[in-house]
């Protein structure tokens, strides 16, 4: 059955974009770690999406390939009274930007209702067929 | 008899068929609008069902003897439904309305609108293969 494979393909982008509300969720969570003397602080990931083929050439799926760091330089802060300050009197903080991880988020969020709206057309679609000729 | 008594249903059949195909299409455009480098694809209806017809009709009328068959009158062995399969769709991609930095081609806005589309076509095929077959179903009780 060609439409039953609707499911799969907008299942795959669902699990694929909750998968990068995750990582948001993450990033957003870590926005304001800091790291210890060593530097070493946390770097916002990004999830790297991949097409994937299902079964036929007219459906195809979504799927996470990578989940990335970035290679931003991580904030540094002058706080010297800060416990995890380094000899100049600086804090490293983590690279994320808030303000793309909100843009990032309500994209993401807009992306997984879409898919949410295809799979409810599908099945009432699907459920009309089976009501025919009656 | 009964063939032109069912010819209708099956053309609405056969677009029932496309449109299904045309659905899955589009469900997949809008399940990698966020994919870096993903070319949208879609079905040209009107192509791909004048391509269902031609098929189909070729089945309907005996053939030159050729491919297996060796007399006009024998029957071509070919399904009727062979030429229904989802490969026979030709598949065109979709043209950029606002070119994206990541190379993906879809447009949201144009998706949904296909989408809802093509669902009300659906629907409206559906409805006329109802109909349809109520007809012929009051016409065999001739009540």
């Amino acid at each position: 059955m060609s439409m039953f494979s609707i499911f799969n393909v907008s299942g795959s982008a669902i699990s694929a974009q909750s998968q990068r509300l995750n990582v948001v969720a993450s990033n957003l969570a870590n926005a304001d770690a800091v790291a210890g003397p060593d530097g070493q602080g946390y770097k916002s990931r990004q999830v790297v999406f991949e097409t994937v083929p299902m079964g036929s050439d007219a459906s195809s799926g979504v799927r996470v390939n990578a989940i990335k760091e970035s290679n931003e330089p991580l904030r540094k802060v002058h706080n010297p009274s800060h416990p995890s300050a380094d000899a100049d009197g600086y804090v490293t903080q983590s690279n994320v930007n808030p303000v793309e991880e909100m843009v990032n988020m309500i994209s993401a969020s807009r992306s997984y209702q879409n898919n949410v709206e295809v799979m409810n057309t599908a099945k009432t679609l699907l459920l009309k067929t089976l009501q025919m000729g009656q | 008899m009964f063939a032109n008594m069912t010819n209708d249903l099956d053309f609405h059949a056969k677009a029932l068929v496309l449109r299904a195909d045309r659905q899955r299409v589009i469900a997949s455009n809008i399940a990698n609008a966020d994919t870096p480098g993903y070319v949208g694809r879609d079905i040209n209806f009107k192509d791909a069902m004048n391509s269902a017809l031609d098929d189909g009709s070729h089945t309907m009328t005996p053939s030159a003897p050729s491919n297996g068959i060796s007399n006009a009158r024998h029957i071509p062995l070919q399904a009727q439904t062979a030429s229904l399969g989802s490969s026979s769709s030709p598949l065109a991609y979709t043209t950029q309305t606002q070119p994206a930095m990541d190379g993906n081609s879809v447009d949201m806005d144009r998706e949904r609108a296909n989408f809802v589309d093509n669902s009300i076509r659906y629907e409206a095929t559906l409805r006329f293969i109802n109909g349809q077959s109520k007809t012929i179903l009051s016409a065999i009780q001739g009540q």
